[in-house]
């Protein structure tokens, strides 16, 4: 059954991918990338894989095509002429496909237990978590603690964008700012989505919490939930007017909330290192090793949903804020 | 003072990363100029440290979060990543001092402190690909560096900036991609990321067709960052259109470092596993580097933009690094690596004198400087100077360089006298292109409407710093010359 749901999805993701590059109306291509996103996270869901799915969808499906649209809001929505040297890209992509292709003839089977991703790092993964970490989730384990300080560059490339939206929006466009546009009227004057949206938006919020705190247990962790949350508030500018959402959330909060979950993530680093342990060594904040991991799991997520959420809303509004190029 | 040897690997990531969010909080643009410089000079202090530790041929290694390897992330420093960690911090650091003058006619002061944690971040990636021993770990600060250099990049003040770090960010990304693609289907063949783990598990699944395509896939991707000929496309608008002291910075470090994780992985992991992978670089290697010499150094000796013709000649010096990579020799590879620290000296110094006479020109072509050098003469002087390291007179760090490369050529075998003479009319061709500068700037009579004067103390001072390195390690090339050697024993080592 999940074979034949794999290929379904698959081949949906395919003409997907061909129509987003044949058509010419970037919007229904924005509108056709959130659908790839959608079905790469059901695909991912399918394949056990909840995390990533739940990532995919949060940002592929949810963030992108926000930003997707305040970028088609700024510019046009029209694709110019296509560049005449089509035929070279597409030589350059049927190589690589081709090439692809060739690197799986040898593959071990899906799902094989003898493959050497499952006999290699993953035992002692699945055993070390039991011992060491004690959480439910040994995806947790491995992005937050055994490979944390992957997770802490994550962190820093999304402050590195954050950063990159932020400079290249601030230089000073020439032309005078108009006072009135969409994003500052936001969506008042459509009742219905207005009312649904203020029902919804505690909601998620209150789920965007949960991802973040539960991640433990279950699929979830702050990228996630960051994404979440930023979606969250993203929808109440657009429903309220952005004015109504920087006053909810100022513009020095999420430059300070920018900073600030990537300065906890790194603090939790460096109180290691004082304590006595290595970098992200998060067995000697506390007494009992175990419980010094879960502290160290809990703040750096905590960390990356600061960031995740301040470097999102700051480029939503350095968007919104910015009339036209 | 043990207690803080021991972080050092981590230190050297650390410190620059964890000063750029700090300086976006601060305002103050002097005050972020500052930050950066001080986080730039520990970081360059971090470095030479380590380059001491290891000069007798160790490793130093460290264990992230305390996870053995290969489950958790080791960093490991040895000789060849010592020399490129000093190459990006000297770089960094040198380009930092003089940098006001630069930076405040080209950026507004509302962005600087932006600009600066860029420029921490881009530091810091790149140092972290340099003390790593994780190859996933490597994609994640080749995404920072990357990201950083394209908001670095992008601060040009010209607004066709903005295409050209749109290309590099196009180009940048796929080579990115198809890395991670190499490294996801060895991770599939093996079942681990540590490099050394790597190379050891490889063996048993060395002839099965995903690691082939891996090897590929990586090969071209790191050449693609690199600006191997003739994935090059990218690079010189890049470096044209970037702010002035951007482009010393990155353009004394930024593809070297890409060159450093090629070697490292091709040959820590393919050459010792694959057969016949060494015929990869004497036909394919091989002669992308000649052609890489030959014509970029032919269009620099006709480009009219100062900035273009320098970024050409980096193509082509890129090419001189993989023509020494490609003898799959001790000499050959102690050359490539000692022209990676001598190119940084030599192109660094020149950037840092185009730098300066950005501060009083605003177009920088070859028309604009008839005359300079009565103006200008301290900066015309540095020119002159660094542009003889850069052709490779004796004396200059330029020289020491050429010279380990041709006598490696001369040792590879019976083409050896015909790569020596294609390095000489290279070198030719270089003295064609710096003295077409030199002869505009010295001898055409000066535009009497023109208002020029001398570049700002601080700009000069590390302008002349690059220049005297310059002749220092032409003169006293001891260390550079160790480390090469060590790092390049280290690889051929690894060879079974």
């Amino acid at each position: 059954m999940t074979v034949v749901f794999s290929f379904f999805l698959l081949t949906m993701l395919i003409v997907t991918a061909i129509a987003i590059v044949r058509i010419r109306d970037l919007f229904a291509a924005v509108m056709l990338s959130g659908i790839f996103s959608l079905l790469l996270a059901a695909n991912f869901f399918l394949l056990d894989a909840a995390d990533v799915a739940l990532t995919e969808a949060a940002v592929g499906a949810g963030i992108s095509t926000v930003l997707f649209l305040s970028a088609l809001a700024m510019t046009t929505d029209k694709e110019k002429a296509a560049p005449s040297n089509r035929i070279i890209a597409l030589i350059v992509v049927t190589a690589m496909t081709l090439a692809l292709i060739y690197s799986t003839f040898d593959n071990p089977a899906f799902g094989d237990p003898d493959a050497p991703i499952h006999q290699h790092v993953a035992p002692w993964y699945l055993e070390t978590t039991r011992e060491a970490i004690d959480i439910p989730n040994v995806v947790t384990a491995v992005l937050g603690s055994f490979r944390g300080y992957d997770t802490l560059g994550e962190v820093f490339v999304v402050f590195t964008a954050g950063i990159g939206v932020l400079f290249i929006l601030g230089a000073p466009s020439g032309k005078p700012r108009q006072t009135t546009d969409l994003h500052s009227e936001g969506l008042r004057h459509y009742l219905v989505p207005r009312v649904v949206g203020r029902m919804l938006t505690p909601f998620i919020l209150l789920f965007a919490l949960y991802v973040q705190f539960h991640g433990d247990y279950g699929p979830g962790g702050g990228f996630q939930a960051g994404a979440i949350f930023a979606a969250a508030i993203i929808l109440y500018a657009l429903l309220e007017g952005e004015k109504s959402a920087l006053e909810a959330i100022p513009r020095s909060w999420l430059i300070a909330m920018t900073a600030g979950g990537a300065l906890l993530y790194s603090a939790v680093g460096v109180a290691g290192m004082l304590l006595g342990g290595n970098f992200l060594d998060y067995s000697v904040l506390a007494d009992n090793p175990v419980a010094g991991q879960h502290i160290g799991i809990l703040l750096i997520e905590a960390g990356v949903g600061i960031t995740v959420t301040g470097v999102l809303l700051s480029i939503f509004h350095a968007f919104a804020a910015r009339d036209k190029f | 003072m043990s207690a803080l040897q021991a972080h050092l690997p981590a230190l050297q990531v650390i410190v620059p990363m964890l000063t750029a969010p700090l300086v976006i909080l601060v305002k103050e643009r002097r005050l972020c100029w500052a930050a950066t410089l001080l986080a730039s000079f520990c970081s360059l202090a971090i470095a030479i440290s380590l380059c001491i530790d290891v000069l007798n041929g160790d490793s130093i290694r460290y264990l992230m979060g305390s996870w053995p390897a290969p489950w958790g992330i080791e960093l490991r420093v040895d000789t060849f990543s010592a020399l490129l960690l000093l190459i990006v911090n000297g770089s960094s650091s040198l380009a930092l001092i003089g940098a006001t003058a630069s930076l405040d006619r080209d950026i507004e002061s509302s962005r600087q402190p932006l600009f600066y944690a860029a420029w921490l971040l881009a530091l810091a990636g790149l140092n972290g690909i340099l003390v790593t021993a994780d190859a996933f770990n490597i994609f994640v600060f080749m995404e920072i560096s990357a990201l950083a250099s394209y908001v670095l990049i992008s601060a040009g003040p010209n607004r066709r900036a903005l295409p050209a770090v749109f290309k590099y960010l196009i180009m940048g990304t796929i080579g990115a991609t198809f890395y991670l693609i190499g490294v996801g289907l060895i991770y599939l063949m093996t079942g681990t990321l540590n490099i050394a783990d790597m190379a050891l598990r490889i063996q048993d699944v060395a002839d099965q067709k995903a690691i082939l395509v891996a090897a590929g896939f990586i090969t071209i991707g790191l050449a693609l960052k690199a600006a191997v000929f003739p994935m090059h496309i990218w690079l010189p608008n890049a470096y044209t259109y970037a702010p002035n002291m951007v482009t010393v910075f990155l353009a004394a470090c930024a593809t070297k470092v890409s060159l450093y994780i090629l070697l490292r992985i091709d040959f820590f992991v393919f050459q010792p596993n694959l057969s016949g992978h060494d015929f990869q670089f004497s036909y394919f290697l091989l002669p992308m580097s000649l052609l890489a010499i030959l014509i970029a150094s032919t269009v620099a000796m006709f480009e009219p933009n100062l900035k273009r013709l320098l970024a050409w000649s980096s193509v082509a010096q890129i090419g001189y690094i993989t023509l020494g990579a490609s003898l799959v020799s001790v000499a050959g590879l102690t050359a490539s690596l000692l022209h990676m620290f001598n190119h940084a000296l030599a192109k660094g110094a020149l950037f840092l004198v185009i730098a300066c006479l950005g501060i009083s020109l605003s177009h920088l072509r070859i028309d604009n400087i008839a005359g300079i050098a009565k103006q200008m003469p301290w900066t015309m002087a540095a020119f002159v100077l660094a542009g003889l390291s850069l052709i490779g007179v004796p004396g200059t760090a330029g020289f020491i360089s050429k010279w380990y490369l041709i006598t490696a050529t001369l040792e590879a075998g019976s083409w050896g006298p015909a790569l020596v003479a294609i390095i000489i009319i290279s070198s030719l061709m270089a003295v064609v292109y710096i003295w077409r500068i030199v002869e505009i700037a010295y001898f055409q009579p000066a535009d009497e409407q023109a208002v020029v004067s001398e570049a700002p103390f601080f700009l000069l001072l590390s302008t002349w710093i690059a220049v005297a390195l310059n002749f220092y390690f032409g003169l006293s090339a001891a260390l550079p010359v160790e480390l090469a050697d060590s790092a390049a024993r280290l690889l051929m080592g690894q060879m079974r």
